[in-house]
């Protein structure tokens, strides 16, 4: 019952009845009254845009810090560059297994030089295993094989192992750069960084 | 009020519905009549979601081979079973292998860890037919094609949470499979190092986009599937993704109802 009671006045009338009754019988009230009014919805309507820029700004920089959030200032992986001894260590024809754990690498030797290949399969990116018998690399995710040299034979890998940059460090070390490859499909195996003649 | 009234079931019955604390929990009477009936519906809020009526050809099992209930069921098998796992499951590289272990040979109820796996086998099927079944029956159209929409978003969190729960045993499987699986993610267009149009993305010759700053790095905690990845699938797994699916779902069973209920016979 209580609830009907607000609704009366409204149904006999508007709440604001009695002033339309004058704004009826002399307009010039109404017109005074207007400019403040229509000075106020501009008002409100400036505030309005400005609240929603400060508003959409919040929710960007919010954004941002959330997107920033999942990315981590310190990394516990691995460097992406390393230094494997010194050049004399590795023999002609032989792959060096000693950096795929750590660092995702194979150093081969051959007659012209050091070469770092990259453990990735080109396929999908599982970690071949070097087959010293069959003397090839073999992945065991999908069965793609690779020579030696990286180069793809057999199986689903679509393009070579790729190589990494390799260069003499000032000690006299073998550096691994893993921050830059070298992609035969793009003749990038030409480059004098991707060989070490040492 | 004795007590050989209260012996008596239609008395007693008759006593706890005279008292408060039913009258405060239930405000309608017994489903007695249709408003009754209607009203049971309406005031209850896990009810609501669902139509108040339903067609009789939308109970026909021939019809709707009862696949979105099921899902349904078997989602909150997945919820339960899943819930009692995490009281085992610790989500790091040095126990999460030998947790999955104990959950089977250690714990009581062994098959705990099963029904939940097959669980997620089931639910992905049970979906799909779903899926299927509304389809062929033409049930996305309007005004249905909005809950179309809802539904394909649910199947896609369904692949999700199965895809983000194969990690977890932390065995050469899972491992390799998330190691593929997420590679996708590096041929996101701009977002993904190996995407096109990743390379426009530079300022002065460094590229924006590279392994360290891609979606699947944000995605994986790291540059390879490692102890990142293994807590980020966790949490995506147990709370973000159930939870998004939970909203989707309510919105689902609440839209067949605005809809006009599950959609009759062509």
């Amino acid at each position: 019952m209580t609830e009907k009671d607000p609704r009366e006045p409204a149904a006999g009338g508007s709440p604001a009845g009695p002033e339309k009754s004058t704004a009826g019988t002399s307009p010039a009230p109404g017109q005074a009254a207007k400019p403040a009014a229509s000075a106020s919805r501009r008002g409100f309507l400036s505030w309005l845009v400005l609240a929603w820029i400060a508003f959409t700004a919040a929710m960007t920089a919010g954004l941002t810090a959330l997107t920033r959030f999942l990315f981590p200032n310190v990394l516990f992986e691995p460097p992406s560059t390393f230094k494997a001894g010194p050049p004399s260590e590795y023999g002609i024809g032989i792959v060096d297994e000693r950096w795929k754990e750590r660092f995702g690498v194979w150093i081969v030797r051959d007659e012209e030089g050091l070469y770092a290949l990259s453990t990735t399969c080109t396929h999908l990116g599982c970690t071949p295993n070097w087959l010293s018998a069959d003397e090839k690399f073999k992945c065991p995710c999908h069965g793609s094989g690779f020579y030696k040299t990286g180069i793809n034979f057999e199986g689903p890998a679509p393009r070579p192992l790729e190589r990494y940059r390799i260069l003499l460090a000032e000690d006299g070390q073998v550096l691994v750069d893993k921050s830059r490859k070298f992609q035969w499909e793009k003749g990038q195996w030409e480059d004098p960084e991707s060989l070490l003649k040492a | 009020m004795d007590l050989k009234e209260l012996l008596d079931p239609k008395k007693l019955l008759s006593y706890v519905r005279g008292t408060q604390v039913y009258k405060s929990a239930f405000r309608h009477g017994m489903p007695e009549n249709v408003r009754n009936r209607a009203l049971v519906v309406l005031s209850n809020v896990f009810l609501h979601l669902h139509p108040s009526r339903v067609r009789t050809s939308g109970i026909r099992l021939k019809y709707t081979w009862c696949m979105g209930g099921l899902s349904f069921f078997i989602f909150l098998v997945e919820v339960i079973t899943g819930l009692l796992l995490m009281f085992y499951y610790r989500p790091t590289v040095e126990y999460a292998y030998v947790d999955i272990i104990d959950l089977g040979e250690q714990v009581p109820l062994g098959i705990m860890r099963e029904l939940h796996r097959w669980g997620a086998h089931a639910m992905v099927i049970t979906v799909w037919l779903h899926m299927l079944r509304v389809f062929m029956t033409g049930s996305y159209k309007p005004p249905r094609e909005f809950n179309w929409v809802i539904g394909v978003l649910l199947l896609v969190l369904t692949l999700l949470l199965s895809f983000t729960g194969y990690l977890l045993p932390w065995d050469q499987l899972a491992i390799w499979a998330i190691t593929v699986g997420s590679n996708m993610a590096r041929a996101t267009p701009f977002l993904g190092h190996e995407g096109p149009g990743a390379s426009l993305l530079a300022l002065g010759g460094v590229n924006l986009v590279h392994s360290g700053s891609d979606v699947r790095f944000a995605l994986l905690g790291g540059r390879f599937v490692g102890a990142g990845a293994l807590l980020r699938f966790y949490v995506l797994h147990c709370v973000a993704i159930p939870f998004v699916a939970t909203i989707l779902m309510s919105i689902h069973f609440w839209r067949i109802r605005k809809d006009g209920g599950i959609s009759g016979p062509m």
